[in-house]
């Protein structure tokens, strides 16, 4: 990235200057190694994002951004309510796509014992990769149902306990969900396909606290060194992906005659007022009850294994963030409250202490932000803090980013190798398909210990802990 | 869009008859994946935007094209309708669990009229890489590249 165009505001703090249709300055969020590494698309996007209407404060990124669809992922915009607007490219097309983390209460020596069979049986089990389908059927009653429950229709339907729905934001529900705003082709998709894990990037992994980085909030959430937890990075899957896309043509076709000129037609959105806006926002919010109920099924899935091996495990639920989302929240502006759709493309709610909408347990130590690393690497668990607030609208990192292309990736790496290599180091890897091991190799992504650190030196997030995988399976 | 299976023939037809005339066409971005397809007429630089779309899950030689899916969409542009139409094929990959090889596409006016051959997923044979969860308006172009066309954007995987 061409850091001319850029003002250092602190250390981990990059200001780039209101220009020409900016409403407000861009803030990123990096080291300047991290900096250097970005895509200068990054700040062409980010300067986009910074020139749509209603666009409040500033537009930020995270340490982890990179170049996206409109909006970089690792970006937050927040938009006020009247003048604002509402972008499909500024969620994402895999709708509130996110993360989760079991407690397990297994030591790594427990599973070192039967690491190999837990690996087999949680691949047998997780429905992952193209071509795979999850074991439940939705009829129309049971999607529209589903589509306005979330994790709260999952557990009610038996795949987990009312506890899990306290550590899910939203409480496993995101209110305001409409159905009827999915199309008939969304919902197809999705027929067949709950309780699967998808492909690309995303992963179920058993992994050992490695380390703990702040032990007094580690106890809070109930993390002890050499304990086994487990990670479900996953989204909406094909249901999420379709109201995107149907959406982001809509949003682009309507755009000149809401009075929207858009410099990237990925940029797509709506006012937040329009009927197309809220018909996106409950269409959206649906999306999100998608992946909430995904990722129980899949957390209920993942609890049978264990328990076939373990009979008394519980697998108790830490937290579950979504970090492909727009949502209504109360944020302070020139000192006051103020209501505004918050989009988080690539970037993890982080609360900080005390903040309401936190379970009891939580409220001490901050909302717990789950950082995934990539297949093979160290994954973070941080903390949201007080300072996020005013930095980021209690925003953070998601991940660690890609470093190179897929096609680069292939360049270098047989999948074969690789899962031989981390084999060698005592992790295990389950994949139908070594090209996608390939392409998904540890090196072909940034150090997530780096984006971690960085936004923890911004000041947006506290790290807790720092996680190494055991067993990886990958769709 | 509809899509039955053994629709009507589209015509005129660009056909994609042979993979190895038509090396298919991939390029980096970021965390996703473009797909881009050259021919002597659009609808023909369509079908090898088709192509390259198998690439990234698949080897299409080795995708049987022993169903064919009738495809039809329509856009007020010829990029929003490459945009319509490798987004029609996401679909049927998805619902119908199938991968697709060989491309017979009809374009009139803004309307696309196609068969797309191919057959169930095999994971054991195709060995597929990635799940195409949608194209997307990132890199999208369809112009005229003398002596043809070119048609490209980036798919998100």
């Amino acid at each position: 990235m061409d850091l001319s165009v850029l003002i250092r505001r602190a250390d981990c703090v990059w200001e780039l200057p209101r220009t020409g249709a900016m409403h407000v300055p861009g803030i990123l969020y990096a080291t300047e190694a991290l900096i250097g590494t970005m895509d200068d698309k990054v700040v062409e996007q980010t300067r986009n994002v910074a020139s749509l209407p209603g666009i409040v404060r500033a537009a930020y990124t995270m340490p982890d951004a990179h170049w996206g669809y409109g909006f970089p992922i690792g970006g937050v915009a927040a938009f006020e309510p009247t003048t604002g607007v509402v972008s499909a490219g500024g969620v994402g097309f895999d709708i509130s796509c996110g993360v989760r983390l079991l407690r397990t209460g297994l030591r790594s020596a427990d599973v070192r014992r039967v690491q190999a069979e837990l690996a087999s049986r949680l691949y047998v089990s997780i429905p992952a990769g193209v071509g795979s389908e999850g074991a439940l059927r939705l009829d129309p009653a049971a999607m529209d149902a589903m589509l306005a429950g979330g994790a709260a229709w999952a557990v009610a339907e038996g795949h987990g306990t009312a506890a899990d729905l306290d550590r899910i934001e939203e409480r496993g529900c995101m209110a305001g969900a409409r159905p009827d705003c999915v199309s008939a082709l969304a919902k197809r998709r999705m027929r067949d396909e709950l309780g699967t894990l998808g492909s690309g990037n995303h992963y179920l992994e058993v992994q050992r606290v490695a380390r703990l980085l702040d032990p007094v909030a580690a106890l809070a959430f109930g993390l002890a060194a050499d304990e086994v937890v487990v990670s479900i990075h996953c989204g909406s899957r094909g249901l999420g992906h379709q109201i995107g896309t149907e959406y982001l043509r809509e949003m682009v076709v309507a755009a000149k005659s809401h009075g929207l000129r858009l410099p990237d037609r990925e940029l797509a959105c709506a006012p937040i007022r329009s009927a197309l806006g809220q018909r996106y926002l409950g269409a959206m919010r649906a999306a999100t009850n998608c992946a909430l109920a995904n990722r129980q099924v899949l957390t209920h899935l993942t609890r049978k294994v264990f328990r076939s091996l373990w009979p008394a495990a519980q697998l108790d639920l830490l937290y579950d963030v979504s970090h492909n989302t727009c949502k209504e929240e109360t944020h302070v502006v020139d000192g006051r409250q103020q209501v505004l759709f918050v989009h988080r493309k690539g970037a993890t709610r982080a609360f900080g202490p005390g903040h309401p909408q936190l379970p009891e347990a939580l409220q001490p130590v901050g909302q717990p932000v789950l950082i995934g690393g990539s297949m093979g690497t160290r994954s973070f668990v941080l903390r949201g803090v007080e300072t996020g607030e005013a930095a980021s609208f209690a925003s953070a990192c998601h991940g660690a980013g890609r470093a190179m292309s897929r096609n680069e990736a292939l360049r270098r790496w047989r999948g074969e190798a690789v899962v031989a290599e981390l084999a060698s180091r005592g992790i295990l890897i389950r994949s139908p398909s070594m090209r996608g091991v390939a392409e998904e190799a540890p090196d072909a992504y940034k150090d997530v210990g780096a984006v971690a650190k960085a936004a923890e030196h911004a000041g947006l997030a506290a790290r807790v802990a720092e996680l190494e995988p055991m067993v990886c399976v990958k769709g | 869009m509809s899509n039955d299976d053994r629709g009507s023939r589209p015509a005129p037809t660009a056909a994609t008859d042979d993979h190895a005339a038509h090396a298919p066409e991939t390029f980096a971005h970021g965390a996703d994946i473009g797909v881009r397809g050259h021919g002597p007429t659009l609808a023909a630089a369509f079908a090898a935007a088709a192509v390259a779309l198998t690439s990234v899950v698949t080897d299409p030689a080795g995708v049987r094209p022993t169903t064919a899916v009738e495809i039809r969409c329509r856009a007020p542009d010829a990029e929003l309708l490459l945009f319509e139409w490798l987004n029609a094929l996401v679909y049927e990959m998805a619902t119908r669990r199938m991968l697709f090889s060989r491309y017979e596409v009809a374009i009139d006016g803004d309307e696309l009229h196609a068969l797309a051959f191919g057959e169930p997923v095999d994971r054991e044979r195709h060995q597929p890489t990635v799940e195409v969860k949608g194209a997307t308006c990132t890199e999208l172009r369809v112009q005229r590249a003398p002596p043809g066309w070119v048609a490209q954007c980036v798919v998100d995987v």
